[in-house]
């Protein structure tokens, strides 16, 4: 048959639309991806901090593999710097759906001398030993990452299945070429891969996901009142961790978190969307990106992220 | 105006949909003004993000602010001035999610378009009004082609620096569609425009009143994608076995993955490959309950009537519809390794839909000059970015449809057994 008779078998016999909305495509593909991860390596984890994006990623582990359990555990590399909701929210899920969940704590690194505390006390920077540290003791050989192409430029340029050496580094110029749905995921002992199931997805989708599914969240993701002082025009909840200097004046806002990462250096921005469908609304008529709203540890350089993933974050 | 007000109208009663694009051009012919003049039109472009361009801009002394350093992610890639990799950017409309696959023009273009245009439904060539078409323009419509993207739309930017001429793009036009008639390319759309200025871009452009088509983003809005599946050949490759083992769910069997191509629903009869066993499809699940048919690219877990013996790599199809069940292989193969070339008698690693096998390179019938389209019969191997039809031998056999008639079925990449890198990638032309 030549491909236009094929193509014209293929149109005849569309007395249907089979329609699948930019949603299903994208929950699709994660699941595929899932899936591979689970059947061609032996200790898979989920890096899951409680954040949006790692909420949506246990909802997609669910689907996967029901009605099976989710097959493979949870880490949290805890920076010590939390919001307690995201903590809580964080226990209540893992005991929900029955997961083991492998902590890798900062604090304790920093208590045994494997790294050493910033001089600014913010421990973005400083999980990556931590984390490499726990892949190593558990021989984890595949961690699913939640982050996403969308959120920042070195991202961009990262594959669905991302290799790492055995320092765990990234090496953006020798990355394996990704075609179809076929992910090269070989690798030797000691070295590993990171799979990033929602690469496709937008900030926006995610949300869109989040109604759609009906997923709950933290509380802090949606608007309420918090004392909070301003700086370098962003917004930093007064808590343990951010204390106000002489100068800073502490005033209560309406304000909700658009990501949730060490608490030391996560801002809130100003919002009264305390729906999900309101918060749907403010994220497609943003004009910052999340990154550039709501974490310092970006703006430190051009090459803030990129130096950081080469190092093992993620 | 209006007409965007009718299209989110039209919105509210379809969900958007998604579409996925390549793009491809020369050095300069503008293919980044291109793309930010679509984030920017879409307001896919945050202010923060543009901040930061315009002050990297600056500080290096440009004239204007260089859209490129939106998608030059990498350190190297901004000293250097260089785009090195396949660059993800994403906007939307209300009608349609788009994915872009932005593949560098310069630099490795071959591994990278041929990447960019592996899951592309769409793809996008740029050529320069006054320079009319290049060498690069016909290979990337040839890799196009090769990779059976369904639809090629050619953009003849800076028509602002020829004057709309009329004649100027009629020419390159018709060159072009001639050429792509000898490529058996796709549907084809030729459209003017002017990236810098935004015409034919997000709305129809005054300046050309004599081209009739539509602008770039309303094409891409409503260019037909449904019926580019294969909705005829059942094909479902098996992923995973799903065998729960807990009391609340006993002798559960199902067999994950996602659809490559046809419908299934419960009730048809299926064969099993490589088994040739046949049985019923009992249920289709989803974690959101069962579904009366699965098509592509939907995930979905297949139950059968039968107990039969069914892994990972096998795949299900119709007992009078099935693939080839083959070990000797013939595909146009894109070499993508740096370290070493394709050589005959070496062995790889195969990646075939959900199946891995070992393989051999029994021959090398020619390599093709992706310019020229000429085959060198005598090639002794494919180096880098190089294209040759190949043939090999496996293991076991693949279950393979000819890439013509299904992407995913007829599509593999091999692996290098001892880096792990990924070195080739095939398209199958003749499978028994």
């Amino acid at each position: 048959m030549s491909s236009a008779d094929t193509r014209k078998v293929w149109k005849m016999s569309q007395t249907k639309p089979y329609r699948v909305s930019h949603l299903d495509a994208l929950e699709a593909e994660s699941v595929f991806v899932m899936r591979e991860v689970m059947a061609e390596f032996e200790r898979p984890v989920l890096l899951f901090s409680g954040g949006k994006d790692s909420i949506v990623m246990l909802r997609l582990a669910e689907k996967a593999f029901a009605p099976a359990r989710i097959p493979f555990p949870v880490m949290h590399v805890d920076t010590g710097h939390n919001f307690p909701e995201v903590l809580d929210y964080r226990d209540t899920r893992v005991a929900e759906l029955g997961l083991n969940l492998v902590i890798a704590s900062v604090q304790e690194a920093i208590d045994s001398g494997l790294v050493r505390e910033l001089p600014d006390g913010t421990r973005n920077r400083i999980q990556t030993p931590v984390l490499l540290a726990a892949v190593e003791k558990y021989r984890f050989d595949a961690l699913f990452g939640g982050a996403r192409r969308d959120e920042e430029k070195a991202r961009a340029k990262e594959r669905m299945f991302s290799f790492r050496d055995e320092f765990g580094q990234w090496d953006p110029k020798n990355q394996r070429p990704e075609l179809w749905s076929l992910y090269n995921g070989r690798h030797h002992p000691g070295e590993s891969i990171r799979v990033f199931p929602l690469s496709n997805w937008t900030e926006l989708d995610v949300w869109h996901y989040i109604a759609k599914e009906r997923i709950a969240l933290p509380s802090i993701y949606y608007a309420h009142d918090r004392e909070v002082v301003e700086r370098a025009g962003m917004f930093y909840a007064v808590n343990e961790f951010i204390v106000p200097k002489d100068g800073e004046t502490v005033e209560t806002r309406r304000v909700r978190y658009r990501t949730v990462g060490d608490a030391s250096q996560t801002a809130a921005v100003l919002s009264d969307a305390d729906t999900v469908e309101k918060v749907i609304d403010e994220v497609a008529a943003t004009r910052i990106t999340e990154r550039g709203a709501t974490r310092g540890d970006d703006k430190v350089s051009e090459a803030a992220m990129e130096d950081r993933k080469r190092e093992g974050y993620f | 105006m209006s007409q965007a007000v009718l299209e989110s109208d039209e919105a509210t009663a379809r969900p958007m949909d998604l579409l996925r694009f390549a793009t491809a051009g020369s050095v300069d012919d503008g293919k980044s003004t291109l793309i930010g003049r679509l984030l920017y039109d879409t307001k896919s472009l945050f202010s923060d993000q543009l901040e930061a361009v315009e002050a990297v801009s600056a500080a290096r002394g440009d004239e204007y602010t260089n859209l490129a350093l939106l998608t030059d992610g990498l350190r190297a890639e901004r000293e250097q001035g260089i785009t090195i990799d396949v660059a993800y950017r994403y906007f939307a409309t209300p009608r349609r999610k788009f994915i872009i696959a932005d593949t560098p023009g310069h630099i490795q273009y071959t591994r990278n378009m041929v990447t960019g245009a592996s899951t592309a439904d769409l793809a996008l060539i740029l050529v320069d009004a006054r320079k009319g078409l290049v060498e690069q323009s016909r290979r990337h419509a040839f890799l196009t082609s090769l990779l059976r993207v369904p639809h090629l739309v050619l953009c003849v930017n800076k028509m602002d620096l020829v004057g709309w001429d009329r004649g100027v793009y009629e020419k390159i036009a018709d060159e072009f569609t001639s050429f792509a008639a000898k490529l058996d390319a796709p549907d084809l759309t030729v459209i003017p425009i002017s990236a810098l200025e935004g015409d034919n871009i997000a709305s129809r452009s005054e300046r050309s009143p004599w081209y009739e088509g539509p602008s770039l983003l309303h094409h891409l809005e409503h260019v037909h994608i449904a019926s580019d599946r294969n909705l005829v050949d059942v094909r479902f490759p098996v992923q995973y076995v799903i065998r729960p083992q807990s009391k609340d769910v006993t002798d559960y069997r199902g067999y994950a993955g996602q659809v490559a191509s046809g419908v299934l629903k419960p009730g048809d009869d299926v064969m099993v490959l490589p088994s040739g066993m046949t049985s019923k499809i009992s249920a289709i699940d989803t974690a959101d309950g069962p579904v009366d048919e699965a098509f592509p690219p939907m995930s979905v877990t297949v139950r059968l009537t039968d107990e039969i013996d069914i892994s990972r790599g096998d795949m299900i199809c119709r007992p009078h519809n099935a693939p080839a069940v083959a070990q000797d292989v013939e595909a146009m193969i894109c070499w993508m390794d740096e370290t070493a070339p394709l050589r005959v008698g070496a062995k790889y690693t195969i990646k075939h839909t959900t199946r891995t096998a070992r393989t051999v390179v029994r021959g090398l019938q020619y390599r093709l000059d992706v310019n020229t389209l000429h085959r060198d019969e005598d090639a002794p191997q494919l180096g880098l970015n190089e294209i040759g039809r190949v043939k090999l031998r496996t293991t076991v056999p693949l279950l393979a449809d000819e890439y013509r008639r299904n992407r995913t079925t007829g599509g593999f990449i091999l692996i290098d057994e001892a880096t792990n890198r990924t070195v080739g990638a095939g398209m199958i032309i003749e499978a028994q």
